[in-house]
């Protein structure tokens, strides 16, 4: 007799397109057609424009805001400035670092580009036209650039806002220009490993300001209504919700009638986390006319005066014994804040997770000590796919070793592989305080190894050095190893916060009589493909195909409270909370089951996309049906309806790590470089979607390459930013990007539901020290120990010919 | 004179406009057409993300004034797709192979790959790259996009895309 | 992001061009792609009340032959320039150069005229011309007259073309047949000024340098013409010597700015290590 065929498990299985397949992305339909809703692609009836006239002087006082001939150009509507914002309290805003920031020049100018006054008229070109009108008067004063004269006994004043407070947020402060001190780890026991050290190596590394520069600059477009008291905020907002609350905090405006929208964003990497002047000033406009308010910033205010990153500078000492084995780490941080501290970091953390300095190796004791400084130029610091500052002591780390190895005669693989934290350690307590969950680092390196021929290299390496010395080539090459572990996933309600509210993340998931789900997250995608991958998790846990699940995410009123996208946190928590919320829907439904299949639920098994009964194949609902039965064949005493909430609080921070291995030629007569081979292996846990994981991997390899070999917002000795354009700021193009190779080892997390991780902002935590890395070892056999980022070809020309190479 | 008449096509639709003389072409499309396809990314003409195609040329559209284009017959990522709603090739390759994140660049960089197949219907990878050099892409590190550009060659040429390692 | 506002004509010969010009405000500015004048006016550091559009001139464009000269429209696009096959065979080191001018959404609008006639230290052609010694054709009120590109720059963004003048072609002399040729430009990534750049024309006969023009971009005020840097490889068979005194002949008469690529030492070292490469390249090229 011919029994009617069912598809297979597996069948079913790729039926769903659900997690571990590499699933077409949903987002592609309309992005490729140029029918993305990106912010300044809203246009709202009666809606104006603004624009800032904005400081030219670093630092200077205020005597006079002339904005009268800026007033007087047809369709200008208004121009506020600081006296305008106190009425309303809003000239200073709070950063989610616990400091103040000006929202428009009260009195001084901290940095250059700073805003002074906002022009709303009735078209942008208008608002330009006027933005160019206002007349300002200054006293210029005496700036503050370099950090580390920012707390000199003679220093300029620049917070005259705090000059008297001796405490700050975060603690003590020890001089006028001092933000906070942050300490972690044990001074003595550290000390007392460096006193009676065999070797130490003792270096300044030195991260450069950089700026995530994502291809869409900040944006909103506020609407209030006079009527109703209502104000829609359209943003570029990575935590929509966060900014909700901040609205509400500093307005005074009900919360329930706050309604924030984060609409398609071109790209975020943390310049898009925090609120900027130009948020507050739309919206203070859109209540002062009742009318819908848009500002777009331009490319070079938003590098200019937008969330910078890094400018670390981290003194970073290894203690080890002769044979290689590492005793101790010291590391001291001097932190660039800029004018305001503006870091979008976890509330407590005033230097981020710097403490995962101890990176991949087993350090039995470990100090770090921060001490944050104010300076005239832009404020943040917290930006650019870092973690919360890993990708700063990240490099630390990683150039420290390969330091440390040079130091000893011993190659910087063996190096790390004799003081990696070994599988069985894990669990693993480190001495600055972090619990990594889990970790196969021998395996991960030993791959790398061997798909790179990485002894052969080194062969070939040796090779080329002696024929450089023997002048039979103008060519170095470099081998730049990097063995990361990063720390993401804010975070554990016991350590993180953002201005008080824990750092979970929430699902909320609806299923439909007709079995198609609808699923909402507090995560907020600015390209990472959620309304793709968060289907796919859903499909697996509760068996309904991924095409028949829909993903909104970035809406206030309708997706449940999250604390947004940033630190490489969706999977790890907002994933968790689909995973929890789904396996609450898979428990109902297999009440359901039971009682439909009139068995007890222990009776039942899951099978892909149903409830069978055990040893009865034949007898099974799936899923789908399940959801129609929901409606109405409940169990007695059970409310109908398929849904569920979770808002989950992870227990634990997750711990990516990779391998990455860089081959570099360096040609020393013009310092140019070529990226010969670059392999990054990445662990992640598992792994929801391979194609959207590669295609992550090679966007933070990319960012890296070009913060490693070329990026920096400078300042000249009198506070003027240099390079805050496209002209300037290094941004590869398609010809110098290099080709990447990724590959993957799979550790899953033990804490988190589907065992993941987290992998957005591993490649360029690993990628820049070993670009780094590649750059110095090329140069080791010539006496070189240290040379200092970005390394572009000037520099690294610089470089040769210091070392007498061009004689 | 400080404000004309302009006449163009846009994506097969003619259309006409008075118009400011500075208005920048972007802007015009933008705001005055409604087509927010192509985007604006910088203001020094470096990042291509408002690539449009104006008479078979890829042209930055933030460089030009929308006066320039009079008489011009313009092709934005809008006009790609066939009328029926049938997407170009572009648009199925740049699915297929993973060629988008944020989707920023993208209107602007399948309009320009568009115009870089027509120049040269069979390119090598480095081709492709030189061919982009004037899109700027944050997200993707370019990779996948090259594989989608050659995907659609392939498609275009009718033979089987193989990947060729670069 | 904005511009100022302007009033925009596009007359439809070059007598029209002239006669506007004249009459209109001497802030007035002729635009031709447009890609080195919108973006100072986006920025507002160029402000012109009037612009005067040479697209709509057809006299400027072509590439034709004309005896042993190659007239060359002043509107030819760099695109225009790389596909154009008359330019192929006859002056190939054009073709060499503009492939590495911007990028490729810039080169099918921004035109030869564009890079050559404003005194832009940073643009590539100037170097070309005077290596290849060319002549520009200035239009004007007064009629129209001929300059040798080595004669025409005088600072930066400070030409000797008189207000009111356009230049509508360039004629240059079609180097001999064979000849070596070589634009070695070094450039952090493509859209770039050159950090520096070397043009470099030769000929070789019985295995030795009988004639060579090098030009050197971006590396002065202006554009130069590397007089004693040739001199130092013509009679010889490019060895190591001569071509260390060519890098220090060129390195001698530079005066860089230092900038975000490098100080004013290393800009001037490179002008040397581009005009050696570019040099042994154009050896190579003729020694086929």
């Amino acid at each position: 007799m011919n029994a009617p065929t069912t598809p297979t498990s597996l069948e079913r299985a790729e039926k769903l397109q659900g997690m571990g397949c590499k699933r077409k992305r949903v987002e592609d339909v309309r992005f490729t057609q140029g029918r993305g809703n990106y912010v300044d692609d809203i246009k709202l009836p009666g809606m104006l424009h603004g624009d800032f006239h904005r400081s030219s002087h670093p630092h200077a006082r205020i005597l006079k805001i002339d904005t009268s001939k800026a007033k007087a150009v047809p369709g200008v509507v208004a121009v506020l400035t600081a006296e305008d914002l106190k009425g309303v309290n809003l000239a200073w805003m709070p950063t989610l670092a616990g400091d103040v920031q000006m929202v428009l020049a009260d009195g001084k100018v901290l940095f250059q580009n700073q805003e002074i006054a906002f022009v709303v008229a009735t078209d942008r070109y208008i608002a330009a036209d006027a933005a160019d009108l206002v007349e300002v008067e200054y006293e210029a004063l005496p700036v503050v650039v370099d950090p580390f004269k920012a707390m000199d006994a003679d220093a300029p004043v620049l917070r005259e806002d705090i000059k008297d407070k001796t405490d700050g947020a975060h603690g003590p402060r020890k001089h006028y220009n001092h933000i906070f001190n942050w300490q972690v780890g044990d001074k003595d026991l550290t000390d007392a490993a460096f006193v009676k050290a065999e070797v130490t190596t003792k270096d300044l590394l030195v991260y450069q300001r950089v700026h995530p520069c994502p291809l869409e600059t900040c944006q909103c477009v506020v609407s209030f209504s006079k009527i109703t008291g209502e104000i829609t905020i359209y943003g570029t907002f990575q935590a929509p919700h966060v900014i909700r609350t901040v609205v509400a905090l500093i307005s005074g405006l009900p919360e329930q009638k706050i309604h924030v929208i984060s609409p398609d964003i071109g790209g975020g990497f943390g310049n898009k986390v925090g609120a900027y002047p130009g948020y507050i000033c739309a919206a203070v406009a859109s209540i002062v006319t009742g009318v819908p308010v848009k500002w777009v910033e331009d490319r070079i205010e938003n590098l200019s005066t937008t969330s910078f990153a890094r400018d670390y500078h981290m003194t970073t000492e290894i203690a080890a014994t002769r044979d290689g084995r590492v005793t101790g780490l010291r590391v001291n941080i001097l932190a660039d804040h800029g004018a305001f501290d503006a870091c979008a970091d976890p509330s407590k953390w005033p230097a981020g997770f710097a403490n995962i300095v101890t990176g991949s190796y087993d350090f039995p004791v470990a100090h770090l000590s921060v001490d944050g400084v104010y300076t005239n130029k832009a404020p943040g610091g917290v930006a650019y796919r870092c973690s919360f500052r890993v990708t700063e002591v990240a490099y630390a780390i990683e150039r420290a070793m390969d330091i440390m190895a040079q130091k000893l005669g011993i190659d910087p693989v063996d190096f790390r592989v004799k003081n990696f934290i070994k599988r069985e350690q894990f669990p693993y307590q480190s001495a600055l305080g972090w619990e990594y969950d889990s970790g196969d680092y021998h395996t991960a390196m030993q791959k790398a190894l061997d798909v790179t021929g990485y002894r052969q290299l080194r062969a070939e390496q040796k090779a080329k050095q002696e024929a450089f010395k023997r002048g039979e080539t103008r060519e170095i090459m470099g081998i730049g190893v990097a063995f990361f572990t990063e720390i993401v996933g804010a975070g554990p309600s016991k350590n993180c916060d953002i201005l008080g509210i824990a750092m979970f993340d929430s699902a909320e998931i609806r299923i439909h009589p007709t079995g198609r789900v609808l699923g909402r997250m507090g995560s907020k995608s600015q390209g990472q493909g959620h309304e793709t991958t968060w289907a796919q998790i859903i499909a697996t846990e509760i068996g309904i195909p991924a095409d028949d699940i829909a993903i909104e995410e970035g809406n206030t009123d309708t997706a449940p409270y999250g604390l947004g996208t940033y630190g490489s946190r969706s999977t790890p928590v907002a994933g968790a909370a689909i995973a929890m919320a789904a396996r609450k829907i898979k428990a109902k439904a297999q009440m359901i089951a039971a009682y439909l299949l009139e068995v007890h639920e222990g009776d039942l098994e899951w099978d892909v996309d149903r409830f069978r009964v055990k040893g009865n194949p034949e007898q099974f609902k799936t899923m789908a049906q399940l959801a129609w039965a929901a409606y109405n064949k409940v169990p007695p005493g059970m409310e109908p309806g398929l849904e569920a909430v979770s808002y989950y609080d992870p227990p634990n921070m997750t711990y990516p790590f990779g391998a990455y291995i860089c081959v570099m030629d360096i040609d020393v007569d013009t310092g140019v470089h070529k990226v010969r081979r670059f392999y990054a292996l990445d662990d992640c846990g598992t792994r929801i979607n391979p194609m959207i994981i590669e295609g992550q991997v090679h966007g933070g390899l990319t960012e890296g390459y070009g913060i490693a070999m070329g990026q920096e917002i400078a300042y000249d000795e009198d506070g003027n930013v240099k390079g805050a354009s496209l002209m300037d700021y290094f941004l590869p193009t398609a010809v110098e990007t290099p080709h990447w190779e990724t590959d993957y080892t799979v550790t899953p997390s033990p804490h988190h539901p589907i065992g993941a991780k987290g992998v957005g902002e591993s490649p360029n935590v690993g990628s820049v020290p070993c670009f780094a890395n590649a750059v110095n070892d090329a140069f080791k056999f010539l006496g070189s120990t240290h040379i200092a980022m970005p390394h572009d070809a000037y520099r690294v020309w610089q470089v040769a010919e210091n070392l007498g190479l061009h004689r | 004179m400080s404000k004309s008449n302009v006449s163009m096509t846009v994506n097969g639709k003619a259309v006409s406009a008075e118009v400011e003389s500075r208005v920048l072409l972007i802007h015009y499309l933008r705001e005055n057409l409604g087509l927010t396809g192509p985007h604006i990314g910088c203001e020094t003409s470096h990042c291509g993300a408002c690539t449009v195609d104006i008479d078979g040329k890829s042209v930055k559209a933030c460089t030009i004034f929308a006066v320039q284009a009079e008489g011009a017959n313009i092709l934005t990522i809008e006009g790609m797709a066939g009328a029926d709603g049938k997407l170009h090739v572009l648009q199925e390759a740049f699915r297929e192979m993973h060629g988008l994140q944020c989707g920023y660049c993208t209107p602007g960089m399948i309009t320009r790959a568009h115009r870089l197949l027509e120049e040269n219907p069979n390119p090598t990878d480095a081709e492709i790259r030189m061919g982009i050099s004037g899109n700027l892409c944050r997200c993707t590190g370019y990779q996948n996009i090259v594989k989608a550009i050659q995907y659609a060659a392939a498609k275009i040429n009718g033979v089987e895309y193989k990947e060729a390692a670069e | 992001m904005i511009p100022g506002t302007f009033d925009y004509h596009r007359p439809a010969n070059i007598s029209d061009a002239i006669v506007l010009l004249s009459r209109l405000d001497s802030d007035a500015r002729v635009i031709a792609g447009g890609h080195s004048l919108i973006p100072m006016m986006k920025l507002r550091l160029a402000a012109p009340s009037h612009l005067v559009d040479l697209a709509g001139i057809p006299e400027l464009k072509g590439v034709r032959l004309e005896g042993s000269d190659i007239i060359v429209g002043a509107m030819t696009t760099q695109h225009e320039i790389i596909a154009n096959d008359l330019l192929a065979a006859h002056i190939p080191i054009l073709r060499e150069t503009s492939t590495v001018i911007a990028d490729p959404q810039v080169r099918y609008v921004g035109t030869i005229g564009g890079n050559v006639a404003n005194g832009d230290p940073g643009n590539d052609m100037p170097a070309l011309m005077m290596a290849l010694d060319a002549t520009y054709v200035l239009s004007g009120p007064k009629g129209d007259r001929r300059i040798a590109a080595r004669d025409y720059y005088e600072g930066p963004y400070t030409t000797a073309a008189r207000p009111g003048e356009i230049l509508t072609a360039i004629r240059i002399p079609a180097p001999p047949k064979p000849h070596g040729y070589a634009y070695e430009k070094l450039k952090r990534k493509v859209g770039d000024y050159a950090t520096a750049a070397a043009a470099v024309i030769l000929t070789v006969a019985n295995g030795k340098i009988a004639t060579c023009s090098i030009g050197l971009t971006n590396v002065a005020d202006t554009a130069l013409f590397a007089k004693d840097a040739a001199q130092a490889v013509i009679g010889t068979a490019l060895d190591k010597a001569s071509l260390a005194k060519a890098s220090a002949g060129a390195e001698a008469i530079t005066s860089p700015a230092a900038d975000g690529r490098g100080s004013a030492e290393y800009r001037t070292k490179m002008a040397g290590v581009m005009t050696a490469r570019a040099l042994s390249r154009a050896f190579a090229r003729a020694s086929v």
